[in-house]
């Protein structure tokens, strides 16, 4: 049974939970899982796929928004899934998070410089250079997007898109523990 | 079976639904499943030919109601399976094990808006356990090998697997998997059946120290056949039992111990015992809102044990304090040998019989009742089915369609045998009966099939009595004619101050008429004295399927009643007995 992670990290009113789905990769189980929490009215926050090593599996990472469901309801019917292989719940304070995020900000004249200054603090990258924009690479924890992407805003954000976060459980014998191997009914 | 035999995927099909022991299979064939009816035709499988696809499903259903054995419908692409939607979302509320076949276009079509293409896995993927689109012909062998191990075990249900007419028609080199390759392609797939040997000694002991228990049986009980195990239990223990409208006949109806259904229209004591508890054990069961009224006083003083094969049930509606997942049969018996295992150690057993006197001042109590129809009035519908019931024996099969008939049905027959009573439970599908019996009676030609009907249900799906004469499948068909949609009627009195709309039926066809030209026996039954007269002839005919027409008292209601949402301390009992409520404090 995967225990409730009641200790969130980023306070009451993000109520976020990282659910790491191992899955078979075949056709349509990314609308399976995505079928079964419209269906039962859970809400995602975030979600990323991808085949995993083995390229029989695909990993699922999916941020769940528990504020109306109880976790451990949502992981129970994901289980159900024939295609659902396993399910780990990632405390976030035993998980190592990445996540993507491409920006285009305004940066013209002497702000250009005062940008770039960001871009090198949060050893980012930038991609692409127009006359009065540049557009931004940066990854990292959850947290370090959100700072740069606050900085950004202070020059006018044009566009950006995220990733949503993937994340693997940190190499330690507690994480390991809440890994429940896939049963279903 | 030489290992480099080449089959059309159409034949590997047939071979594979063989050699997985189908014997009788409902369908219609159509552009897209062309190639599969080809080689059924040297097959041993029986296949009948039903009149709509929703029949195929529902027939379906009833073989595997009455049988335990999963029920196969095979049909077309598009339209078809659009059709077989209604089947599938049933058994899978219900947990039927089915495995529909449909057709496809051809891959190189799919995707195209082909004709008569449609997204069958996807429309179906929300009423299925599982759905396949097999896009290879060498596939088809473990498709339907996987497809028959997941619809009949863990929590059964319907599985679909979708053939695109090209793979049909490809070569493919034979080949049967064997357990364990299924086995490994469904690494995800490992049903829990065994319980947690602490947690059976929990509910041992909970059982042991309850003053007021009660054993609650859901639809999981006869799916997994614990009915033995569960009487062995109750006897034991001499704890009450209710059986919920998918639990009816799990135990015996003339049991001392067996209180009927709980529920939105169970029996006043079975409900009151259940809220009146101070232990729940759940076998089988789901704590369905039919079932538990309003969920926050629903057996407020109750502790619960809740055995069920599917996790997710656990803590679902109502927080066990020992949950149990496994098969029912395998967790009741290891829960009855930790039982006796304490007695012999010395445990002492808590003193229920005043809760047992208690019981059974509410039956008496509160017995089943209706009003007798005045001299020349309608017949009363309770009458006519304590009439069939009387002349039936206890391995006629009863099917019921969906509404006050469904619920009178319930009430009013004694269910003494399992795999007796057919119904839809979860989905409450108007129309279920007339397919369902026919798919009942292809499973068991030796049974008795009963079909109570409403007349809105029965017009539904009727057209499948031509299949029943046809195919030489001879069910019985009463309807209990009161020329309205009589639950919704009865709601629209109660709860709409008598204002009535839509569910008038007054212009219903003549079902006489409607039986001969479908070639039935039709009889038509007006007043009491015809009524006995009418079933005994009903029941000697067996070359032919017979319709019994029962005109019916239009504003008779289904009493006791909860009404939706109310808490179950507030049931509406017959009003005959309203003055002797007290007797439920």
């Amino acid at each position: 049974m995967t225990t409730i992670n009641t200790n969130n990290p980023y306070g009451d009113s993000r109520r976020h939970h990282i659910l790491s789905v191992l899955v078979q990769n075949r056709p349509g189980v990314l609308a399976r899982v995505s079928g079964l929490f419209a269906r039962r009215g859970y809400n995602i926050y975030s979600l990323a796929v991808a085949p995993t090593e083995d390229a029989d599996y695909s990993r699922i990472t999916i941020v769940v928004d528990i504020s109306a469901t109880p976790l451990e309801q949502i992981v129970k019917q994901l289980f159900k899934l024939i295609d659902v292989v396993r399910i780990t719940e990632l405390d976030p304070r035993k998980t190592v998070e990445r996540e993507l995020m491409m920006v285009t900000v305004k940066a013209d004249g002497d702000l250009r410089s005062q940008v770039t200054e960001l871009v090198a603090i949060f050893e980012a990258k930038v991609l692409a250079v127009g006359t009065d924009v540049l557009t931004i690479s940066v990854d990292g924890t959850p947290q370090k997007l959100d700072d740069f992407e606050e900085l950004l805003r202070e020059y006018g954000i044009v566009e950006s898109q995220r990733t949503g976060r993937v994340a693997l459980p940190r190499l330690d014998r507690e994480a390991r523990k809440s890994a429940t191997k896939g049963k279903a009914s | 079976m030489s290992a480099k035999e080449i089959l059309t995927g159409a034949e590997a099909l047939i071979r594979s639904l063989e050699l997985e022991n189908v014997e009788t299979m409902f369908g219609l064939p159509g552009g897209c499943i062309l190639p599969a009816y080809d080689p059924l035709l040297k097959s041993s499988i029986r296949h009948i030919l039903v009149r709509h696809e929703q029949g195929a499903g529902h027939m379906a259903q009833g073989y595997a109601h009455v049988t335990g054995r999963p029920g196969v419908a095979m049909v077309t692409s598009g339209p078809a399976a659009t059709n077989m939607v209604t089947p599938l979302c049933d058994a899978f509320m219900d947990s039927i094990p089915m495995v529909c076949i449909t057709g496809q276009v051809s891959t190189t079509a799919i995707g195209t808006d082909a004709f008569q293409e449609c997204d069958t896995v996807g429309i179906t993927r929300s009423v299925t356990k599982h759905n396949e689109l097999v896009m290879r012909a060498e596939d088809i062998p473990m498709a339907i090998r996987q497809a028959f191990h997941i619809a009949t075990t863990g929590r059964p249900g319907p599985v679909l697997v979708d053939l695109p007419k090209d793979i049909l028609q490809n070569k493919m080199e034979w080949n049967w998997p064997t357990d364990e390759e299924v086995l490994e392609a469904l690494p995800g797939y490992r049903p829990t059946t065994k319980g947690h040997s602490r947690m059976i000694r929990e509910a041992a002991k909970l059982l042991l120290a309850a003053e007021q228990p009660v054993l609650y049986l859901g639809g999981g009980v006869l799916k997994a056949r614990a009915a033995e195990a569960v009487r062995e239990l109750a006897e034991l223990l001499q704890i009450p039992v209710v059986t919920t409208l998918m639990a009816r006949g799990a135990f015996p109806d003339d049991h001392e111990l067996c209180y009927g259904m709980p529920g939105m229209h169970g029996t006043a004591t079975a409900i009151t015992a259940m809220q009146k508890a101070d232990l729940l054990c759940a076998l089988g069961a789901r704590f369905d809102d039919r079932v538990t009224g309003k969920v926050a006083t629903f057996a407020p003083d109750a502790k619960i044990i809740h055995v069920d094969i599917d996790p997710a049930e656990q803590g679902k509606v109502r927080k066990p304090d020992v949950p149990i997942v496994g098969d029912c049969r395998l967790v009741v018996e290891e829960i009855v040998k930790a039982v006796k295992e304490m007695l012999a150690d010395g445990v002492e057993r808590a003193d229920i019989t005043p809760w047992r006197s208690r019981v059974n001042g509410w039956r008496e109590q509160f017995p089943l009742t209706y009003d007798q129809s005045e001299p020349g009035a309608r017949l009363k519908p309770q009458y006519c089915l304590e009439r069939l019931r009387d002349a039936a024996t206890d391995d006629t099969i009863l099917v019921a369609g969906v509404g006050q008939h469904q619920m009178w049905s319930s009430l009013f027959w004694k269910f003494n045998k399992p795999y007796t009573w057919v119904n839809s439970g979860g989905l409450g599908t108007m129309g279920f009966a007339v397919p369902a019996a026919i798919g009942a009676k292809a499973a068991k030609p030796e049974a008795t099939v009963w079909a109570i009907d409403g007349d809105g249900c029965f017009q539904m799906t009727a057209q499948e009595l031509v299949t029943a004469t046809t195919e030489g499948i001879h069910v019985k068909i009463a309807i209990l004619n009161n020329t309205y949609l009589g639950m919704v009627r009865q709601w629209q009195e109660m709860f709409y101050g008598e204002r009535y709309s839509e569910v008038d039926l007054s212009g219903c066809p003549d079902f006489v008429k409607w039986a001969e030209a479908m070639g039935c026996v039709g009889i038509r039954v007006e007043s009491p004295e015809e009524v006995d007269a009418a079933i005994a002839k009903a029941n000697s005919i067996n070359d032919r399927s017979v319709v019994v027409e029962f005109r019916v008292e239009e504003f008779e209601k289904v009493f006791p009643m909860v009404p939706a949402g109310a808490s179950n301390d507030d049931v509406l009992l017959h009003p005959s007995q309203e003055s002797r409520r007290e007797f439920l404090k």
